[in-house]
This record gives structure tokens, sequence and C-alpha cells, in this order.
């Protein structure tokens, strides 16, 4: 029979779930990373750390690699969703009257395509602003100045608008000093959030992550056929406490963070 | 109790439905919902009019025919009921009722509340059985289950099939059903000859029934009548994953 091939698998009503379970969980790990990244915002050295964490994240080919799996796991992600949407609403071509939803299912759980659709947006605005930018837009360098003895920043100083390098980062040493000349993201994601707008925006898609992950996660092992009561309680304690509360009130602190301090 | 009741009307499948208004006047509390109906019914037939078709049978929650959807929620408001269950003591005097059909591509209207769920049938027919051919029942005894199985089987073999999981589900899903049917045979050493074969068949036979895919939003499970567990379709999840893949 030809549907008994492997590959029918993922056009089956299992398989499709196992694809978003897959890409979405994958995209989960990848935000632990991302928000653990970040958390070099708050430190308050002018951007340097977060900045040579940036050059890192862009020019080391295991990770480039990875990112580019990562945008294609997005990708994938979001266009089965949209068609999974739709399919599932042909199933149901006449709506119920009355619909009393909230009786027998949690909010998030019933508005997974709204939600994932809120954070396509988001991505492309935040893609737009910080990967596109970063990578095709003018971004300026900025001089780091630290002493050697004591390690202490002693300047950043901005290289201008019409300062040109072939890398994005150069380093070295003279005398009792480091000097570090690096692509300044740090100073873009101020300029950015200075903009009160784009940080509302990123808080709002931020709640839409917590809602998004907290019926997602959990979600996740479900379609994959792991749903044990010795770990179920586990896999949702870390889906509403580190997905839905932690990581996403974390980033939503970062154009907080930015917009009060200017 | 008096009782305002929306109830949709629909001659056929072809036809499109409506609601109609009926007043409900000197309910009992202890009437049944269906009771409820039958007087309504009566009344209608004695007035010359159509009385409302509804599916029912054993009416003592074991054979899964009656099917309404009510204020929203499949076989009403109570939870591990089905609507033959339901009485009007769970509704207030004066109350407003919305009853609607089952609704799903797969379960067309047939007449009123009346609904097609051959879609069912099919499903089992494509796997939902063990075959055997020939000779006598063996000895119980003489194939030793693990209790814990055999409970689980049990449970899942609660499952009377009335699609009330896929009526709740926003994607008119009927994973829970399934689930039930294929667990209820993967759990016990007489399922395990077809174990492979059935879950895929079953599975493709849903998936052709034009039934949605699961969100695991659990609405199944907070609304089937004989408490199905949503375990069951992680089961059925691992069943069809790991038959993929060994065939």
């Amino acid at each position: 029979m030809s549907s008994n091939n492997f590959l029918s698998l993922f056009n089956s009503s299992i398989g499709k779930k196992v694809i978003m379970a897959v890409t979405g969980l994958f995209i989960c790990v990848f935000l632990v990373v991302h928000v653990a990244g970040n958390f070099q915002l708050f430190k308050a050295d002018s951007g340097l750390a977060f900045n040579k964490y940036a050059v890192l994240m862009t020019t080391n080919p295991l990770i480039k690699t990875v990112s580019y799996v990562l945008y294609l796991t997005i990708i994938i992600h979001a266009i089965r969703g949209i068609m999974i949407e739709f399919e599932n609403r042909k199933a149901r071509p006449v709506k119920y009257a009355k619909y009393n939803g909230n009786a027998n299912s949690k909010w998030a759980s019933r508005n997974m395509g709204i939600l994932g659709t809120i954070l396509l947006v988001f991505i492309v605005v935040h893609m737009h602003d910080f990967w596109y930018n970063y990578k095709f837009g003018h971004i300026p360098y900025t001089l780091y100045k630290t002493e050697l003895a004591t390690g202490k920043m002693t300047e950043a100083k901005d290289m201008g608008p019409d300062f040109k390098m072939g890398s994005k980062m150069e380093e070295m040493l003279a005398g009792d000093y480091k000097y570090v000349i690096v692509k300044d993201l740090y100073k873009e994601v101020k300029e950015e959030f200075k903009q009160l707008w784009l940080v509302l925006f990123y808080v709002v898609c931020m709640g839409a992550v917590s809602f998004h992950l907290y019926h997602g996660f959990r979600s996740g092992f479900q379609s994959l056929g792991l749903n044990n009561r010795k770990y179920n309680n586990i896999f949702q304690s870390i889906g509403t406490w580190i997905f839905a509360i932690i990581i996403p009130a974390s980033f939503a602190a970062m154009p907080l963070y930015f917009y009060f301090n200017q | 109790m008096n009782i305002t009741l929306k109830v949709w009307r629909q001659k056929n499948n072809n036809e499109r439905g409506r609601f109609e208004t009926y007043q409900v006047k000197d309910v009992s509390p202890d009437m049944s919902f269906l009771e409820m109906f039958d007087v309504l019914n009566e009344d209608l037939i004695t007035e010359g009019k159509e009385p409302i078709a509804f599916d029912h049978d054993c009416r003592e929650g074991i054979c899964g025919m009656c099917s309404m959807y009510i204020n929203g929620r499949p076989h009403g408001p109570l939870q591990g009921v089905t609507t033959c269950q339901l009485h009007m003591r769970s509704f207030k005097d004066g109350d407003t009722i919305v009853v609607e059909p089952w609704r799903a591509a797969a379960f067309p209207v047939i007449k009123d509340l009346a609904v097609d769920r051959t879609s069912f049938d099919r499903i089992m027919a494509a796997g939902g059985f063990v075959s055997v051919n020939t000779g006598n029942a063996q000895d119980a005894n003489s194939i030793l289950i693990p209790k814990t199985d055999a409970d689980l089987a049990f449970e899942a073999a609660a499952c009377i099939g009335c699609g009330a999981c896929v009526a709740a589900c926003k994607n008119s899903s009927a994973m829970l059903f399934v689930s039930a049917k294929v667990s209820q045979l993967a759990l016990l050493p007489q399922g395990q000859v077809e174990r492979h074969e059935r879950v895929i068949k079953m599975v493709n036979q849903m998936d052709e029934e034009g039934f949605g895919s699961c969100t695991n939003t659990g609405a199944c499970e907070a609304e089937c009548p004989k408490n199905i567990s949503v375990e069951n379709i992680a089961r059925l999840n691992r069943e069809y994953l790991s038959a993929k893949i060994a065939k």
C-alpha cells in the first residue's frame, strides 16, 4: 500500500503534529540560548560583552549552521501551522451557534493559530530590526579600551558613521591596554528601544509567546506520544514556569530596560 | 419549570437548517433531557407539526446514541454523563437552552439533531477488531495480562462511540475515539498480531473521513461521558509512529 511508506507519515493527521512538535520544541531550546545570551544586554559594560557575543553568533561556522537550521525550522513550523489551521477549519464547515470552549479547554490551547500568527509578524519585525540591519544595514563600530592590569574599561568610543572595516571585530593589544573595535549591535538595540510603540509591540508579543508556549511546550510532548503520569507534572511545570513565565518576562524586560534607561 | 428551547431544525443534509424556538411548560426537574424532548414532541404531533428528530436508544448511558450539543457543550453541562442521563434539575426555571447537532464534516446531519456517525463504523471496520478465525475461546487464565494493563484496556474500552469528543473538539478531531479503540487492543496480548497494521489503517480511515487533527486542547477528555483520558491519544501517537517506522 502506497500510504504505508514512511514519508506518508508526515501527511497524516498525526504526522503533521509530529512536525509541529519537533520544530516547536527545537525553537524552545533556541529560546533558552537566546534569552541566556541576551542577558548580556543588562551588563554595565557599554555593550562590549553583548557585541562580542553577537560576533561569535554570526561568525562561528557551527553556530551559523545551527542558525540556518533554525530559520528553516521556524519557516516549516509557521507554514505547517497555518496549513493545519485551515485544514482543521474544513473539518467543521458549520460552526456552533453557542460554543462554550472555556468549559472544557484553555484559551491558549484553542488559539495557537492566532498566537502563532502574531509571533510570525513579530519574528519578521525582529529579524528586520536586528538580523537584517546587523548583516546588511549600517551599524556603526565602537572602540572599547580596556586596561589589562585591572580589566576595567576606560573608554568606549563611537567610530562614527563613516568608519568601515572588513570584519565585524578586531582586537589588539597596545601597551597596558586592550583595544576592541566591534560592530555595535548594542547601540542599535538601545536606539530601537527608544521608540515607545516598538517597546509596547515587543511586550505584547512576549505575552503571545507566553500563551503560545504555555500550551505548546507540554503539547509538543503529547504529540510525540510522551505522556507519562510520572513525568507529566515535570513537563507541565517546565512549560509553565520556564517557557510561559521566566523566558517571556525576561525578553519583555529587555526593551523596557532600554526604554526606561535612556 | 418552564423552559425556552432553541432547537436546530434541518429537514435533511441538503437543506439549510435554522433555529426554532419552543416554550416547554410544566417541566419536571426529575425528567431527563430526552424525556423533556419526548413531551415537546408529543405536543408538536398534537399540533400537527413535525416532531424533532434526535438519536437515542438505551437511555441509560451505555449505548452511545444520544448526541445533543447543549448550551455550547456536548451532552450538556454535567461531566461524565450522556444527554439521556442529564436531568432538568441541572437547569433553572426560565432558562433558555440552545440545542444543536454535533457539528463536523464527518458527521453530516441526517435530520434536526440526528447526525450520521457511520464514519466511526468505517474506522472500526478498517481495523478496530481482532481477527480470530477458528476454534473455541481459550481458558481465560491461559493468557496472562498484568492487572494495570487490563485496567487501562478496560478504561479505553469504556468508549461508547458517541462522538462527543468530535463535537467538543475545535478541530472536529476523532483522536480520542480512535485512540481508545486502538488502545484497548494494543494493551492486550490478543491485539498484538495486528497491532501495527491496525493503527495505520484506522488512522488512514480517520483522515479519509475528514476529521481534523489534534491540538491537545483536552476538550474531548473533559466532555467525554466515559471519561476517556487523553493519555490514550499519546498512546495512539506512539503506536502510529512506531508502526510507521517499523512497517
